[in-house]
């Protein structure tokens, strides 16, 4: 119709090009863009300069060269005699190695702490607040000095090794520790733990439909723990229980047998559990505490026993608070193993610190040392992020 | 049931003896329950045997003069050491005559901390507070004039090193972090993903990979002939740090404004600039203070790290002095040392984030 | 509404009931009975200790003198007493404490499962049922986060109903509604207490006392101060603090 022709023929008027939004939005954002370009290029042209006026060698060329350095411990085999790469792998498996044990000895002792703070004990209460306290606010570092020097520095020689526990002895070689004679017995005891998992599994999945059916429940918890552990157990003893450990014994100047950890890996993990488990007792405490008293209230009023309360009502909710900072800990454990280079255990950065300092090739070492940890981060933030969107409370 | 009318009404009485007191509190708190008991035996137990060894080697047993380290080995802590050797820890390589210079730009630190934990002063009279402070400080440490001999970057060490390195790196961070925040807030693309390029680049390396950056990197991306004092490598390297993880906790305060307030600072005609300047900011900032001290003790304690980059703060110092051949092996009584200054700075802030957080969730409505 | 007292035997007893918080005596020579499909509208100002005793009665809260005596189980520290107590008693809070992370369906048959150990067929039968009764059948697999405040309290008194207990009790059940929402709990409860269930109620809503109510009780400062029906209580308060009480709730 007329009337709508003449609508579609009234637009608004275009403005000025300065005073248009959308003009200035592009505006500012090449401005911010070259700004930023100009700053890296700046720092490109003097970083070439210097390179070639200090004559320092560029590319990654150098990870084919061979290392000629030692290591002092590694998971896999590794000479002097290899490359530069295979150093980097060493300091990497490294790496993983202290992360992972640290990971869950830090959770294990985060969670016990994060519990014990809440517990109607008073003096369970406060000492896990005095252990909370103290080591949060001591820096990491004076915390691995400390422990690196009462393994290394103070402890005796083998010879007055300091005995903790049956068999397991400290000196200034490390700790050594029993560990069983291998035996073909523990191939059939592995076999029969891998079987009553699948037993175990297999029968909560079973005693779950019996419960939809009936209603009857089953002490699901024991027969998991019969399972798992009772038969390999069974099994053990069915062998005649051949339990002949390789102890250490003192053998001149040193231990022999048994298996040992030196001093910097057993400061690096005691540190690392320790500090972190602080933050992650707190995290675990913040999370129980976030879920609402009066769910636990409507819980009990419902009739429901302070296990069931706990396994299906708090723990549940309290889980969606607890895993999102847990997870930035696990990552943070991760980054803080890169202090290992104060005591001298070869991690990675430690290798390519060394790497550095003999090809004096630092902006490829630094870039291969953040590449690796912007990795791990990536992947641990993605995971992490999977998880929150699966357990997303649903609202409106 | 018959009806019942009371109109004089019941006094209160006192509760039952065993259910308060000290009677009363030992069994709820300690004894309420067989695994309550046994927890308390057994922690008991632990303070039983780990308390009595301690007090002895730290007061009972240690030695508190001695000539030299032969003399001071014995069964106890040697706090002889400390007394020989708290003026190196504490102010590292400055030249002994002019002690009080560090002395008093701690004092002046100090100051310049508890002035910005008193509400009454935040403000702009902070601003000018801490200005003045930073200039004294940076006045003292150099010298070079008004009779002070100068003294050069290299020989700054010890506790002032580390109170330079955590506030000039807070003190610059912020306004980088939040810079940064907004950034990532931004509506224009390249804006955001350069913001948030660099703040998940910072976040997801180690503090010791930058801080090589710094010192071994920096050199080279700046003109031939251009040196750059390694202190000042590490504090870039710290403010650069500092901004990444400020803005992550300024972006959680910009969150928590309803979209209400910058409406209405729209509908009155503000720019983006004066809204988020008057009316944005202000409130984001004063929701995250508490996180923005846990972040500043954070950074404090990650300062121990330059000891990789042979700058010599708090605990570089105290490694050096271990290394005095005539007084060897007092590796405790050094970390004790440092640990209990490390510590006291350290609990005092989280309790007095604590209590800032107390007090903001008490104003805000639950 | 109902002029015969209850008959067949007591429901609830307190006897002498004195509580402290500390040293602050919050409960002071409590005596309450409730018979068999009695209706117990409990009333006073805030702070008289009316929910505090109302939560004794299932042992969110525990009394230090006295006895309490619920469907003939003393209550006591014996876990297996108080387990059977609140098997019989259904609570319904003045925050709903839906369970978040469960949905309607499964928030209703979570205890019949796992407390009566019955087949999930059945619960969720009986679940449906409730649902039903409450008028929002449709939401059974909605999350509470996804329905108002007056839905939720309904799916509240269901799941408390799906345990199908004894006794009921409301703690300000409308109290943290908006306007609007309360008339459709109210007719809930209306019609619950018109099918005969024991119910004791902390409520302000006098209209819905005078309707349901058999036995009005006022509290003050922790005391009984008065017990009375309805009508004798609305139209002859005995009590001086009871007619001040009267006089600010009936004002407007």
């Amino acid at each position: 119709m007329a009337s709508e022709d003449a609508a579609l023929s009234i637009a608004p008027a275009r403005p000025p090009l300065w005073r248009d939004a959308k003009f200035r939005g592009i505006a500012y954002q090449i401005a911010f863009v070259c700004a930023v370009a100009g700053l890296i290029a700046f720092a490109v042209h003097n970083t070439l300069g210097n390179i070639g006026r200090q004559n320092i060698a560029t590319g990654f060329g150098f990870l084919r060269r061979e290392a000629a350095f030692g290591i002092g411990e590694s998971l896999i085999e590794y000479s002097p005699a290899d490359t530069y790469a295979r150093a980097f792998l060493v300091g990497l498996t490294n790496t993983l190695h202290v992360a992972a044990l640290g990971t869950v000895f830090a959770t294990i002792l985060g969670t016990l702490m994060g519990l014990a703070r809440l517990s109607r004990n008073w003096l369970v209460a406060k000492l896990a607040r005095v252990y909370v306290e103290t080591f949060r606010n001591i820096p990491l570092p004076l915390q691995l000095f400390f422990w690196w020097g009462l393994l290394n520095k103070m402890s005796p020689g083998p010879r007055q090794a300091w005995q903790i526990l049956p068999d397991v002895f400290v000196s200034n070689r490390g700790i050594v520790y029993p560990v069983p004679f291998a035996n073909p017995v523990y191939e059939w005891v592995g076999a029969a733990f891998c079987i009553g998992a699948v037993a175990a599994i297999g029968f909560r999945r079973w005693a779950k439909q019996r419960q939809a059916r009936t209603g009857q429940q089953l002490p699901a918890g024991w027969v998991t723990l019969g399972l798992i552990a009772g038969l390999p157990l069974a099994v053990f003893l069915g062998f005649g229980a051949p339990l002949a450990l390789d102890t250490p014994a003192l053998k001149g100047f040193n231990f022999s047998g048994g298996s040992s950890m030196s001093p910097e890996f057993a400061a690096l993990l005691i540190g690392l559990v320790i500090y972190t488990g602080t933050f992650i007792a707190e995290i675990v405490r913040a999370g129980i505490l976030a879920v609402n008293w009066g769910q636990s209230e409507a819980a009990m009023a419902l009739g429901l026993r302070s296990g069931q309360r706990m396994r299906l009502v708090v723990l549940p909710q309290a889980l969606r608070v607890i895993v999102p900072p847990l997870t930035s800990q696990y990552l943070s454990l991760t980054k803080n193993s890169s202090l290992a280079v104060i005591i001298g255990f070869p991690d990675l950065v430690s290798i390519a610190n060394t790497t550095m300092n003999q090809t004096g090739q630092a902006i490829e070492g630094i870039a291969m040392i953040m590449a690796v940890y912007l990795f791990l981060s990536l992947a641990i933030s993605l995971a992490m992020n999977a998880y929150n969107r699966a357990v997303a409370l649903v609202e409106r | 049931m018959a009806d019942i009318a009371h109109d004089v009404p019941i006094a209160a009485e006192a509760p039952p003896p065993r259910s308060t007191g000290a009677l009363g509190w030992l069994k709820a708190n300690l004894f309420s329950s067989l695994t309550n008991t046994i927890l308390t035996l057994l922690c008991i137990a632990l303070l039983v045997v780990a308390i009595p060894p301690v007090v002895r080697w730290a007061l009972i047993d240690a030695i508190w003069h001695a000539p030299n380290g032969q003399a001071c080995h014995g069964d106890g802590a040697c706090w002889a050491f400390i007394g020989e050797k708290f003026r190196f820890i504490l102010f590292g390589f400055f030249p002994v005559a002019e002690t009080w210079r560090p002395v008093v730009v701690v004092g002046i630190f100090l100051l310049m901390i508890v002035a910005a934990c008193d509400r009454r002063m935040w403000g702009r009279r902070l601003g000018i507070l801490w200005l003045i402070g930073l200039c004294a400080v940076f006045a003292l440490m150099r010298g070079g004039f008004a009779g002070m001999g100068k003294v050069e970057t290299a020989m700054w060490s010890g506790l002032p090193l580390t109170l330079i390195l955590a506030i000039v790196g807070m003190l610059f961070g912020f306004p980088l972090g939040v810079l940064l925040a907004l950034g990532r807030r931004s509506r224009l693309p390249a804006v955001r993903t350069i913001c948030i390029g660099y703040i998940e680049l910072i976040r997801g390396v180690p503090l010791i990979t930058l801080l090589f950056m710094a010192s071994l990197m920096l050199p080279l991306f700046l003109p031939a002939g251009v040196t750059i004092d390694k202190l000042v490598r590490a504090q870039v390297a710290f403010i650069l740090f500092a901004g990444a993880y400020l803005a992550e906790v300024v972006r959680g305060g910009l969150q928590a404004i309803p979209r209400g307030q910058i409406e209405a600072a729209d509908a009155l005609g503000l720019s983006y600039f004066q809204r988020t300047r008057l009316i944005v900011l202000p409130q984001a900032l004063a929701m995250v203070i508490p996180p923005l001290v846990n972040t500043f003790i954070g950074i404090f304690k990650d300062t121990a790290l330059v000891i990789i980059i042979s700058l010599f703060d708090l605990l570089t110092t105290a490694e050096t002095a271990l290394t005095d051949g005539a007084w060897q092996g007092f590796y405790v009584e050094a970390y004790v040392f440092i640990g209990v200054i490390y510590w006291s700075f350290c609990f005092f802030m989280s309790r007095y984030s604590q209590l800032l957080e107390r007090e903001f969730n008490r104003g805000r409505r639950r | 509404m109902s002029d015969a007292k209850a008959d067949s035997g007591t429901m609830i007893e307190l006897q002498a009931v004195h509580k402290w918080y500390g040293d602050f005596h919050v409960l002071k020579d409590i005596n309450l009975q409730v018979g068999k499909g009695e209706k117990v509208v409990v009333c006073g100002p805030s702070g008289s200790g009316k929910s505090t005793m109302i939560r004794c009665i299932n042992r969110l809260e525990e009394h230090q003198q006295g006895r309490i005596v619920v469907a003939g189980i003393e209550l006591n520290a014996d876990l297996k007493n108080i387990d059977a107590v609140r098997r019989e008693v259904g609570m319904v809070f003045q925050q709903f404490n839906l369970f978040p992370h469960l949905t309607v369906l499964q928030n209703l048959t979570l205890a019949p499962i796992w407390v009566r150990k019955l087949p999930k067929k059945e619960a969720e039968e009986t679940a449906r049922y409730y649902l039903e009764r409450v008028r929002i059948p449709d939401q059974a697999d909605k999350y509470p986060g996804q329905l108002s405040g007056g839905q939720q309290q309904r799916v509240a008194i269901a799941r408390s109903l799906c345990m199908k207990p004894e006794i009921m009790l409301f703690d300000e059940p409308t109290s943290a509604l908006d306007p609007e929402m309360i008339k459709e709990v109210l007719d809930v409860m209306v019609s619950l207490a018109e099918e005969g269930m024991t119910m004791v109620c902390v409520t302000h809503e006098m209209g819905f006392a005078r309707t349901v109510a058999d036995m009005m009780v006022f509290m003050d400062r922790g005391e009984v101060i008065e017990r009375a029906p309805p009508k004798d209580f609305f139209a002859n308060p005995k009590s001086d603090r009871t007619r001040a009480f009267l006089s600010q709730i009936i004002a407007h």
